[in-house]
């Protein structure tokens, strides 16, 4: 019944050229071919795509959400990374 | 309103492109939630789509150039069998997923010579639907191409199959590029350039593509056959249209 | 959506036996749910949690499949060109939000084989609504009407559910199926001002599909089996009662401007509610239909059989093709 031949793969659109890729969904597929012209039949019905781009889903490496804490909350406390954190005379403009 | 038949060569001609078509999408709609894996599915709705879509266009045209029926649905829904002049491969069964890519790549390929030489034409309502229609087309030929060389070079079974499907459908391929008056007429008046001179090319690129498909031949057959663009079809077309004139002929001028 | 279970084998041990019954990680979590926070691929859940999304998604995602051959059954009939694009184009949707489900199901661990052989196998269910004929062209307008309105209804609660990959497939769902009552309303509109014969086979669609489309909702508060956990867990949002309440009250007009009558003659304004009372729905009906499949179930579970059965060889050769070639994309995205 399964069928061992055919992969997962991840599908990400650009929706029009100035914006970047982002994820929409999968398809199954036996090889990058196919799983292209899949994801183009799949997710591309309502002309949604400027560019697709297919990834094998296995090649994806996530972080672990219980690394969540050392690997994003060092980051929320650097205030002056943000420009609000400085103060600007009244009077200059487009700084 | 009775129907009537196209008088001037070029509304014969369109009709005859517009009923290929037709023929082949509702061939392929048969397949709809029945395709062997749900992708293809809606890969093969979308060729169904594109070809229904195309017919439409081109019934819609040769209804603007001969007055041949109230609207286009009693132009396409209502004619006698021996009016529907498709080429008779569109009518072939979907034996199998084999039957059903290899009528695709045949016709598709033929397809794209066919239209290409519609670019050029003097009439530009029909260039426009050629020039729209050859991007399907050039898609649908990927797809197509690209199961050509998978079930050729597949597996034993797979390639079995596909050696069934080109002894039963290559038969049929002599009559896409036969050259009859109504092509003529057209080539003269500058409607269409001459894509049956075209026909040695076709054969050769389809001879390049079975040689990727797992080393596939072409099979040994002593007759092509034809006469659909006559009107004299085999059983296929019968059947199809029996199931596509049904509600038109059960309830003859209502809307839907 | 994420489409994919992206946490390593480790990662799987490790929540399977942390999340088995502990009661530490179910009060977090339901802290979490509380506070409208979105559940991902990869976060901890309750085992519970997880084998409830799978069960409902790929339920979702089979009726999606099994949905499309009711209407299939029209493609080759249908009466004009324009209706036979518009109906494959909408049955090819249906195809599209079975992947879309299917894909948010995989990314709680489990296979889409494994899921497509449990629908095959009869193990699944999938919505009563499909088991029903479409005996008349008719049909094909009052199933988009109501069946897509009555998911319509059902699913746009979901598009803010707990678990965000169920979430993002539903948003796209309900965004495509938009088109798809008002198409089935068209249709019945032209039947209804049409001929006499054509309102008449309008009526009698009604007539078959609206108690099947009232049942859609699932069984009364009082007999839901899952409802209450899964409000607790924001997989669901609104009780089935109060949802095919939302239903009734949207379609009854829809129908009295067609001048179509719904066949419920308990079917009455009630001012104090702002809402139509309506009569009893045969649940005898609803259960038997579960169980043993109604009039079409077991048809429908064929045709699917063999579009897999008819498949295998195709995924055989596609497999095989792949492994002695390693194929590439030819052309760059």
């Amino acid at each position: 019944m399964s069928d061992k031949n055919w992969f997962l793969y991840e599908v990400f659109i650009r929706s029009k050229n100035g914006l970047s890729h982002k994820h929409a969904g999968s398809v199954h597929a036996s090889d990058t071919e196919t799983a292209l012209l899949s994801a183009r039949d799949l997710y591309t019905r309502r002309g949604e795509a400027a560019s697709l781009w297919i990834i094998k889903s296995s090649d994806i490496i996530a972080s672990d959400p219980k690394d969540d804490s050392e690997l994003f909350d060092p980051s929320d406390d650097k205030i002056y990374r943000h420009p609000t954190f400085y103060s600007v005379p009244n009077g200059v403009k487009n700084m | 309103m009775a129907i009537h038949i196209p008088n001037k060569p070029e509304t014969a001609y369109i009709v005859r492109l517009a009923d290929n078509a037709l023929i082949l999408g509702q061939r392929l709609s048969e397949m709809c939630g029945h395709a062997p894996e749900m992708e293809l599915d809606i890969a093969l709705t979308n060729f169904a789509l594109d070809l229904i879509g195309q017919a439409n266009l081109l019934y819609e045209h040769a209804l603007n150039l001969e007055t041949l029926a109230s609207n286009v649905d009693e132009f396409a829904l209502t004619r006698s069998l021996d009016d529907y002049h498709n080429c008779l491969l569109v009518a072939q069964p979907n034996v199998d997923f084999a039957h059903i890519i290899v009528r695709q790549y045949f016709f598709s390929t033929f397809q794209k010579t066919q239209y290409e030489a519609l670019l050029g034409s003097n009439d530009k309502t029909l260039a426009a639907i050629a020039e729209k229609s050859l991007k399907e087309i050039a898609y649908q030929i990927r797809l197509a191409h690209g199961w050509m060389l998978r079930l050729g070079d597949g597996t034993e079974e797979s390639r079995a199959r596909m050696v069934d499907a080109l002894d039963c459908l290559w038969r049929y391929t002599g009559e896409l590029f036969e050259k009859d008056s109504t092509l003529s007429a057209l080539i003269k008046s500058g409607a269409s350039a001459d894509f049956t001179l075209e026909y040695k090319n076709w054969q050769s690129e389809m001879m390049k593509t079975f040689s990727q498909a797992g080393d596939l031949q072409a099979p040994d057959i002593l007759q092509m056959l034809s006469g659909g663009h006559d009107g004299q079809h085999d059983e296929n077309l019968g059947h199809i249209l029996k199931g596509m004139q049904y509600m038109q002929l059960k309830y003859p001028g209502l809307q839907w | 959506m994420y489409s994919t279970d992206l946490r390593t084998d480790t990662e799987k041990k490790a929540q399977a036996v942390t999340a088995s019954e502990d009661a530490a990680l179910w009060e977090a979590f339901q802290k979490r749910i509380d506070a409208g926070d979105i559940i991902e691929a990869k976060d901890a859940m309750p085992e519970k949690y997880r084998a409830t999304l799978v069960r409902q998604i790929s339920q979702h995602a089979h009726s999606e499949i099994v949905g499309m051959l009711p209407e299939g059954n029209w493609v080759t009939r249908a009466p004009s060109l324009k209706r036979k694009l518009i109906l494959l184009a909408k049955i090819q949707d249906e195809a599209g939000h079975g992947l879309y489900l299917y894909s948010a199901a995989e990314t709680l661990g489990r296979s889409r084989d494994d899921m497509v052989a449990d629908l095959l196998s009869g193990k699944a269910k999938f919505s009563t609504i499909f088991t029903y004929p479409t005996p008349t062209w008719a049909d094909i307008g009052t199933v988009g009407w109501l069946v897509d309105g009555a998911a319509i209804v059902n699913q746009i609660p979901l598009c803010r559910c707990s678990y965000g990959p169920y979430a993002r497939a539903m948003v796209r769902v309900c965004k495509e199926e938009s088109f798809h009552q008002r198409q089935g309303y068209e249709i019945v509109t032209t039947m209804a001002r049409g001929a006499p014969e054509q309102k008449a086979m309008a009526q009698e669609s009604l007539n078959r599909m609206w108690w099947p489309s009232l049942m859609m909702f699932g069984p009364s508060d009082a007999a839901s089996l899952h409802s209450s956990q899964n409000m607790k867990w924001n997989i669901k949002r609104h009780s089935n009662d109060v949802l095919r309440q939302r239903f009734i009250d949207a379609t009854v007009p829809q129908a009295e401007i067609l001048g179509l009558t719904i066949p419920d003659p308990d079917l009455v304004w009630n001012k104090e509610r702002e809402a139509y009372d309506f009569g009893e729905i045969n649940w005898d009906e609803f259960w038997a239909v579960l169980k043993d499949g109604g009039q079409c179930g077991k048809s429908r579970l064929r045709a699917r059989r063999a579009a897999h059965d008819n498949g295998t060889w195709v995924r055989e050769a596609a497999g095989a093709y792949a492994k002695k070639h390693k194929t590439r994309v030819g052309k760059a995205a």
